[in-house]
């Protein structure tokens, strides 16, 4: 069982202009994902682009995995032309994962944007006890809104341009929530996934709360297994030098999830 | 058939060692490759003192090619000491230090530590970092420093001794030359070229160092070119690196004049890079019927 293994192209489905939805299916054994993990894939057969991609685990499927991915630049726009039967190489799954709440804490799961991709499968896993809330930049850029819904407890909306649900941003709902529900809601813990800006928001306001936040980041890539030190964020303590608890942390390996207290926004 | 080549008084089991700063300390790649069958492990530059790096951003991708700015960051040689030598003692592979400081004292002393652990074959100073005594200027770019520090860490270390020459330089061979009459066993060539990227919204360099050094195939021809010349300059032996993503890239350094070979930017993409280049020099051996890899080094330059 490696975490380097081949997988075959099933579907790579247009859901909107920009975003799709590829399920993979692995040519070998794989090791199982845990929600929040991601995997490193190849996306051209040639030297340029040059390295793999980082995408999240979107979800485990009965034949392989699948990921939800935006269209950003040149490795993403060849990966949306890959037909149906390519063969890619993958790295993973990689990184940390979303600690599983302990009992008696009330999952408060926030996604913005294509952070829905990191989260989703956490929700499959607490499935019935979540409260989910979910920013787009307009309807269009909400997905999977029925599987969602069947799986949240509590189902919240928000569109920049207000063209479906509430206009706003995925921070002012979790404002309202908290400022609602931090008193009858006791042991609360805050999963979250989207633009740097919006987590940095969530840490904000868990810190002020005194509710404990995980947050997935995100960091530009070169090997994804901890080896070249290039994806590291900057995390909160002395200047100690090293790897593992250092100044510095790698998101691929000490990451993606952090504790958001942890990070030195 | 004979894959064995001699880096000084070393002798590495094949050609095909990884390049410093890309293998981690090699614990990284063993979940993906046997590294009983590399000729050698490079590890990640090493200084006397742990060093942070860098701020983020710290890599970005160029065409064929990747800028890094990782600003040496490692735990320190104790640290390597007290917690990677031990793992790497468990292997049959040539284990490689490669390190750094920032002067000539630096150096010294930490090649020194190097010299007295047990399961270090060899060391590979990296000149491309700046020194404190000299306004933070490469010390790998001035001849005069290079052949001061070149000669310090000589006289300190009874260990093989490759110096890895910087590629930012106007002539490469006397760069080399230096280096060997300081007393160098052997020479590693390329290390990154510098170079930067701009962000046109924000108008600004991409990379929090600003600049930072390319590698991968974009550099190649460079560096074959680079090892091409020093074989004519120098009599040591070369470890040629730069852009080496397949067999085929690893035997033209080696026609060139490389004794072996470091694969680096290839692991990111591949982690069995190194191994599968490997199989695929003994392929070639096979269809070429050659007997001795070594027979290949230079043969460019012949008749
Ligand atoms: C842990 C992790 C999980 C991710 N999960 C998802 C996901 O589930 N769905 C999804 O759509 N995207 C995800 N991303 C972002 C995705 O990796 C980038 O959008 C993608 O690398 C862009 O490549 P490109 O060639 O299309 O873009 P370009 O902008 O052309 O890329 C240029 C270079 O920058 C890097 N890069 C650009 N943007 C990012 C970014 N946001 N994060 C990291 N590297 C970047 C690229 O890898 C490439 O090396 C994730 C990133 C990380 C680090
Ligand atoms: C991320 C990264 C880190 C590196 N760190 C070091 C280092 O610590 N010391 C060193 O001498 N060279 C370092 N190098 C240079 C490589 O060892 C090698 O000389 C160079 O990358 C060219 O080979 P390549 O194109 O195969 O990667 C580093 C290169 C990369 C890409
Ligand atoms: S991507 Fe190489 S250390 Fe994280």
């Amino acid at each position: 069982m490696s975490r380097y293994f081949r997988a075959r192209i099933k579907s790579n489905l247009p859901l909107n202009r920009n975003h799709r939805l590829l399920s993979l299916v692995n040519m070998e054994r794989m090791k199982d994902p845990l929600p929040g993990q991601f995997y490193m894939l190849e996306v051209s057969k040639g030297n340029d682009p040059l390295l793999k991609r980082a995408f999240s685990l979107f979800r485990r499927t009965s034949e392989g995995f699948d990921i939800l991915y935006r269209i950003q630049g040149k490795g993403t726009a060849l990966l949306s032309e890959m037909k149906e039967k390519t063969e890619l190489d993958v790295l993973g799954p990689l990184g940390s994962s979303y600690p599983a709440p302990v009992a008696g804490e009330t999952p408060v799961i926030v996604a913005g944007g294509i952070g829905i991709a990191s989260v989703y499968s956490l929700i499959e896993q607490v499935r019935g006890s979540a409260y989910l809330l979910y920013g787009a930049r307009e309807k269009d850029d909400l997905f999977m809104l029925d599987e969602l819904k069947a799986m949240a407890r509590e189902f919240f909306i928000s569109t920049d341009d207000g063209s479906h649900s509430v206009r706003g941003s995925v921070i002012d709902m979790l404002k309202g929530f908290l400022s609602e529900r931090t008193s009858s809601e006791q042991n609360i813990v805050i999963y979250a996934c989207g633009p740097r800006p919006v987590l940095k928001e969530v840490a904000s306001m868990a810190d002020a709360k005194g509710i404990r936040a995980h947050v997935s980041l995100e960091e530009h890539m070169a090997c994804g297994i901890g080896a070249c030190l290039g994806c590291v964020v900057k995390v909160k303590g002395q200047e100690q030098a090293g790897e593992g608890s250092s100044l510095y942390k790698r998101v691929c390996k000490e990451g993606p999830v952090f504790d958001a207290g942890e990070i030195e926004w | 058939m004979n894959l064995e080549v001699k880096i000084g008084k070393l002798i590495l089991k094949n050609p095909v060692m990884t390049a410093s700063g890309t293998f981690g300390y090699g614990q990284e790649y063993a979940e993906f490759i046997d590294l009983n069958r590399l000729g050698a492990v490079v590890v990640k530059g090493l200084s006397l003192l742990p060093k942070v790096g860098n701020p983020p951003p710290r890599i970005i991708e160029t065409p064929a090619g990747m800028l890094n700015a990782i600003g040496l960051q490692n735990i320190g040689i104790e640290k390597f000491i007290s917690e990677k030598v031990p793992f790497l003692l468990g292997f049959d592979t040539s284990v490689i230090v490669n390190f750094f400081g920032d002067s000539v004292e630096e150096y010294v002393k930490a090649a020194g530590r190097l010299s007295s652990v047990d399961g270090i074959h060899g060391l590979e100073m990296n000149i491309s970092c700046p020194n404190k005594q000299a306004g933070w200027c490469i010390f790998g770019t001035d001849p005069k420093v290079t052949s001061q520090v070149v000669g310090a860490v000589r006289r300190e270390t009874d260990l093989p001794l490759i110096v890895k020459l910087s590629p930012n330089v106007t002539d490469i061979s006397l760069m080399a030359r230096v280096a060997e009459e300081a007393g160098a066993d052997a020479l590693s060539l390329i290390n990154t070229l510098t170079g930067m990227v701009i962000d046109i919204k924000k108008r600004r360099p991409v990379l929090g160092n600003l600049t930072g050094g390319l590698s991968g195939p974009a550099i190649r021809p460079v560096a074959v070119r680079m090892v091409y010349e020093v074989y004519k300059a120098v009599k040591i032996p070369i470890i040629g690196m730069g852009g080496i993503m397949s067999a085929g890239d690893a035997l033209e350094f080696m026609i060139a004049g490389a004794t072996a070979v470091a694969v680096g930017t290839a692991n990111f993409i591949k982690p069995s890079s190194t191994v599968e280049i490997l199989d695929g020099i003994v392929s070639y051996m096979e269809a070429e019927k050659l007997e001795e890899i070594s027979s290949l080094t230079g043969a460019a330059h012949a008749g």
